[in-house]
């Protein structure tokens, strides 16, 4: 499948759309007696420069539809595209950057080696990709650490070179799997600050996925809510805040959406 | 380095000074004979006074470890990166691999004899090159194949080839496991090339002169070739460590430093 023309456009409407899922389904050993369907009737789209976070109950299949977007498995059923491209085109094409719970540095290879990392598979020059990485280095703070090893960094600082590393070759999409789930409180609440500058500053479309409704709300422009196996998008709630700052935190508006999103998770579970 | 620095050998040299001392006071004491094990004085003595054959010996035995070494290592290497690479290679190597180590290799020195001819030293080479092969094998491969997923996952995110995800996830993950193998075969080398000496291959051997003076009741200069098989040894384990310090480099410090 991958060496399909990459010229077919996947639907009509897509080209507009950063992600296009339409009924969607995902079961793991299918035909056997152990078959677990994990994902069943998803839709879900969505349009360029949006945050859109996925929020769900643990085990639901939130990774699953992350990695099924990423092309990195292969679905059972059901529609889905990335830039109207399908999902193994795009990974081919390198649409996306990925950024998961751990960072997934390779340890053996300097902060600055680890940005170049994607660049270098994408055959850039040294020249050319030094030059970037270091421009990415100093977009999450860390332009002074470029020739420290992971092992001589935190854990925030790992997967803030992580993010860069996703960054590196602007991809039109940002696929972000639970990326602060290992981080404490503190470190957490910096690195979403960082995380919605950088995306106000590149004009990258972001998906995450997290089980923290105070981060899903304090992140997003929308919220989707999965039903618990075999998931579904159960809730799409378009979260509205005048500005998000470390202030923001602290609202009336900011706590009014916390609930509804944790209203609508209780009863999305409740069914 | 810092296994290179001063303050690092002092230690060793002082244990390894004292043990030599109280060895040479407690048999001047007890066997001044020398009938059960001559002093570190005399061995001394006897290195010096044969010092060339030793020498040779020494050459000898250790060219037989050296290419021995060379080769089970570079067929323990190319053994583990196919069997990762290709699975069918996978099922029907590795048993074959475990069924080899199974076998007590030195034991079958004899029988090698028999086969690459008795005074030739290709029978010697042949076990070091079976006996140091196994755990090259095993280590590399579990290097090899122990890759966080996630790594393995951004590779193929980034539509990284299987080939491109060896060089440049795989292989650099199983560079320190292969290096810790290469510690422990340098001296499992070196014991297996001189034992298997002490059933033939050529005359010039450490392993020769250790049977052949044992005979005599020339302990002085048995132990004397056995000091040289242990000097071999040492050169070989710090040749290991060198070169992992030189291959993995600055990430090896800034790793074992934290």
């Amino acid at each position: 499948m991958n060496a399909a023309e990459p010229q077919r456009a996947a639907g009509e409407a897509a080209q507009d759309l950063v992600l296009e899922i339409a009924g969607l389904e995902k079961t793991f050993n299918p035909g056997r007696s152990n078959a677990v369907p994990a994902i069943s009737d998803l839709y879900l789209a969505v349009r360029p420069r949006e945050f859109v976070s996925i929020i769900g109950p643990s085990g639901c299949g939130k990774s699953t539809l992350l990695r099924l977007v990423g092309g990195l498995i292969k679905p059972t059923g059901g529609e889905l595209s990335v830039n109207g491209r399908t999902a193994g085109e795009a990974r081919l094409n390198r649409d996306y950057g990925m950024v998961f719970q751990a960072a997934g540095l390779l340890d053996w290879r300097t902060a600055l080696r680890n940005v170049e990392l994607p660049l270098e598979l994408m055959g850039w020059s040294k020249l050319r990709r030094r030059k970037r990485a270091k421009e990415m280095l100093e977009l999450v703070d860390l332009g002074g650490f470029a020739s420290h090893y992971p092992a001589e960094l935190s854990g925030g600082m790992q997967q803030r070179v992580s993010i860069a590393r996703a960054l590196s070759f602007e991809p039109s999409l940002l696929l972000m799997d639970e990326p602060f789930g290992a981080l404490d409180e503190m470190t957490r609440e910096h690195m979403q600050a960082e995380l919605l500058k950088i995306w106000r500053e590149t004009a990258t479309t972001v998906i995450f996925i997290t089980h923290s409704i105070p981060e899903a709300v304090f992140l997003s422009t929308r919220v989707a809510v999965m039903s618990p196996r075999p998931a579904r998008i159960a809730a799409e709630l378009s979260i509205d805040l005048p500005e998000r700052t470390p202030q923001t935190r602290d609202t009336e508006e900011f706590f009014r959406n916390v609930s509804l999103v944790r209203r609508t998770l209780r009863s999305v579970e409740g069914q | 380095m810092k296994f290179l620095r001063g303050g690092a050998w002092l230690p060793p040299t002082v244990f390894g000074a004292g043990a030599l001392g109280l060895w040479e006071l407690v048999l001047w004491a007890t066997d001044p004979e020398g009938f059960v094990l001559p002093r570190p004085s005399e061995i001394a003595i006897a290195l010096g006074e044969n010092i060339s054959e030793v020498w040779v010996a020494s050459r000898v035995t250790g060219f037989i470890i050296g290419s021995g070494l060379a080769g089970g290592v570079v067929l323990g290497a190319v053994a583990a990166l196919i069997v990762i690479r290709f699975r069918t290679a996978n099922e029907t190597l590795t048993p074959l691999a475990v069924a080899i180590n199974a076998i007590p290799i030195i034991a079958l020195a004899p029988l090698f004899n028999n086969w690459l001819g008795i005074t030739s030293p290709r029978s010697n080479q042949a076990v070091v090159v079976l006996l140091v092969f196994f755990p090259v094998f095993i280590n590399t491969a579990r290097g090899l194949s122990e890759v966080d997923d996630e790594q393995i996952e951004l590779m193929q995110s980034y539509a990284a080839s299987d080939w491109r995800i060896m060089r440049t996830v795989r292989i650099p993950n199983a560079l320190p496991f292969f290096f810790t193998a290469l510690r422990l075969v340098a001296s499992l080398a070196v014991i297996a090339a001189i034992v298997v000496e002490y059933f033939g291959g050529r005359q010039d051997t450490l392993g020769n002169i250790i049977t052949q003076n044992a005979q005599f009741t020339r302990y002085d200069v048995a132990w004397a070739a056995v000091v040289a098989g242990s000097l071999v040894g040492i050169a070989l384990y710090f040749a290991a460590l060198i070169l992992e310090r030189l291959v993995t480099g600055r990430y090896a410090r800034a790793t074992t430093a934290a």
